[in-house]
């Protein structure tokens, strides 16, 4: 089911842990997959000096936290910023379709742990994320990404509230970021 | 390394016996039972055998009562569509549990895309449904009553007669899923009262790909499959004969043995459940503490998910499922344990472990001492366990 890469990360992750006194935190969660992922920066000169995570989550969400730490350690903020979903789904040799969305969490909670060192160093406070009910389609597609059922694995289009294969509500509770 | 496989849920073991009444039947080279020659007339005999087994199994009073499909989720499509198909002009309406398996939900949803009216009447925390609930649910229009015998997740056994009671007096057509109970724990045809009752060879040591479905006589549905005379008439297509030998000669076995294993998985189940109260702080034991199968344990870990156990697991050759099987491929958070009033991220650490009558006290203790180090591991790994 999971790639060789995938299952190295799972069953020896990388980075695994808290910082304490972090510069920045990133904490992204989707319970539909029951998935829910923190990402700790050391950050010293705007270069990731360190990083860590705590997963709750399947293999794929263990595998993607941890290659992604180790994508991002040593580099620059502005390098670490263009980690995108893509890239670490890529990293791992990819990912079953349904489990593509474990990525996004990875690469999002990244995105966050950056923006909350910057926002820290700018001064500017921001409202804790709240989640709330939204319809799974809202996120906005990057071009030429495909969607899938998350409970059949059949591409949904966009404009559907439910699954036109296995007929499953796509309705769920998603994070947003204000 | 030994594999210790706590999955009997996805497919029970072919039993030695019913291996050997497989491979007999390919030797055997049987032909078409419908051909009026005499090689058909040989096959029809296999088969005639084969459906007075699975009548004893489960005291059909009449082997003709019982057709043989490709599985638990045939025979549930059959029942629940034959019988809606059947009924259109008489109403629009059918009654459930909240807690059925995927394979009856889909089939109402699909059923719902042609106006059809599903009431699913709600459980209660150990899974039971409430017999009053189910009468209160039955209205004028009301075609089909479909409630699980036992369930695959919890193992909570529902009180299938009392249901009956209400449906029988109201003259509503009864469905049963027992894929889960048939060959594990006493199922009567007669005593429940039911008029339809879907099995699956693979929950009592038989092949998977092959089940039935007991078709009370006088119960009108109509034929999933048309084609063919087969199956008197309600299931066309030429028969599996090979799995349905494997699946007779389990229904022998599960006659002669099913109270020995009962009290075997019973011993066992007592155990495990001690044994992971002892080993692991923070779960939770899901299902009726006393009306449930023998043979299931369901187990909420929490601040961990059950994927990582089950691939964790896997690496040490054991064997278990988390949620149902059948969801191993789908994300979302069980609807029975939801129903049950688990806490979404609780139903994510859910293991569902499942054994039978090779499975030895010692199988268990590796299992416990394994599961412990991995939960561990998971836990240390998670935002949601604080030490």
């Amino acid at each position: 089911m999971y790639s060789s890469t995938v299952m190295d990360h799972f069953k020896n992750p990388r980075n695994v842990g808290e910082i304490e006194n972090a510069d920045g935190i990133g904490d992204v969660g989707n319970p539909l997959c029951g998935d829910m992922m923190t990402i700790y920066l050391k950050i010293e000169e705007d270069v990731i000096k360190d990083i860590k995570f705590k997963t709750f989550g399947c293999g794929a969400a263990i595998a993607v936290s941890s290659i992604l730490t180790e994508m991002a350690k040593g580099k620059s903020l502005e390098e670490a910023k263009k980690i995108t979903n893509k890239s670490v789904a890529e990293a791992l040799e990819g990912l079953p379709k349904n489990k593509l969305h474990c990525s996004n969490l990875g690469a999002d909670a990244l995105h966050l742990a950056i923006q909350n060192y910057e926002d820290k160093k700018a001064g500017i406070v921001r409202p804790a994320p709240k989640r709330e009910e939204k319809h799974e389609h809202d996120h906005e597609h990057r071009e030429g990404e495909k969607c899938y059922c998350p409970y059949c694995n059949v591409e949904v289009k966009e404009d559907l509230p439910f699954c036109n294969s296995c007929g499953h509500s796509l309705k769920t509770i998603q994070q947003t970021i204000q | 390394m030994k594999q210790i496989n706590l999955d009997y849920l996805s497919a029970n073991p072919l039993l030695p016996e019913v291996q050997e009444a497989m491979i007999k039947a390919i030797q055997a080279n049987y032909g078409n039972p419908s051909s009026p020659h005499q090689l058909g007339d040989l096959s029809a005999e296999a088969l005639t055998k084969a459906r007075e087994s699975m009548a004893r199994l489960i005291n059909s009073p009449s082997p003709e009562e019982i057709v043989f499909t490709s599985g638990g989720t045939e025979s549930i499509n059959q029942a629940i569509k034959g019988v809606a198909l059947a009924n259109v002009k008489k109403g629009n309406h059918i009654v459930t549990s909240n807690i059925e398996h995927n394979a009856v939900l889909r089939t109402l949803r699909r059923l719902r895309m042609m106006d059809y009216k599903v009431t699913s009447v709600a459980v209660n925390s150990d899974g039971l449904i409430d017999p009053t609930a189910v009468a209160q649910a039955i209205t004028d229009q009301t075609i089909l009553v479909t409630v699980m015998h036992s369930n695959n997740e919890i193992g909570t056994i529902q009180p299938i007669e009392e249901i009956v009671r209400i449906t029988r007096q109201k003259k509503i057509p009864f469905h049963c899923d027992a894929v889960t109970s048939v060959g594990v724990v006493p199922v009567d045809v007669q005593k429940l009262g039911v008029d339809l009752l879907s099995f699956s060879a693979n929950q009592f040591y038989g092949p998977s790909g092959v089940g039935g479905l007991y078709i009370r006589s006088g119960t009108v549905l109509w034929p999933l499959l048309d084609g063919g005379v087969q199956e008197n008439n309600k299931r066309a297509g030429t028969e599996n004969l090979i799995g349905i030998i494997g699946l007779g000669a389990a229904a022998d076995l599960a006659v002669r043995d099913m109270e020995a294993r009962i009290t075997h998985c019973l011993h066992l189940k007592k155990k495990l459940i001690q044994g992971l109260k002892e080993t692991i702080d923070g779960i939770f034991i899901n299902g009726h503490p006393e009306l449930s199968l023998p043979n299931l344990v369901s187990v909420s870990i929490k601040y961990i998910e059950g994927e990582g156990i089950v691939l964790m697991l896997d690496e040490e050759k054991i064997l278990v499922s988390t949620r149902s099987a059948c969801a191993a491929g789908a994300l979302q958070a069980s609807h029975v344990l939801l129903a049950i009033g688990r806490e979404f991220a609780d139903a994510q650490g859910t293991l569902v472990i499942t054994f039978g009558q090779e499975t030895t006290e010692a199988d268990l203790e590796r299992f416990l001492g394994v599961l412990k180090t991995v939960v561990q591991t998971l836990r240390d790994m998670s935002p949601l366990y604080k030490k």
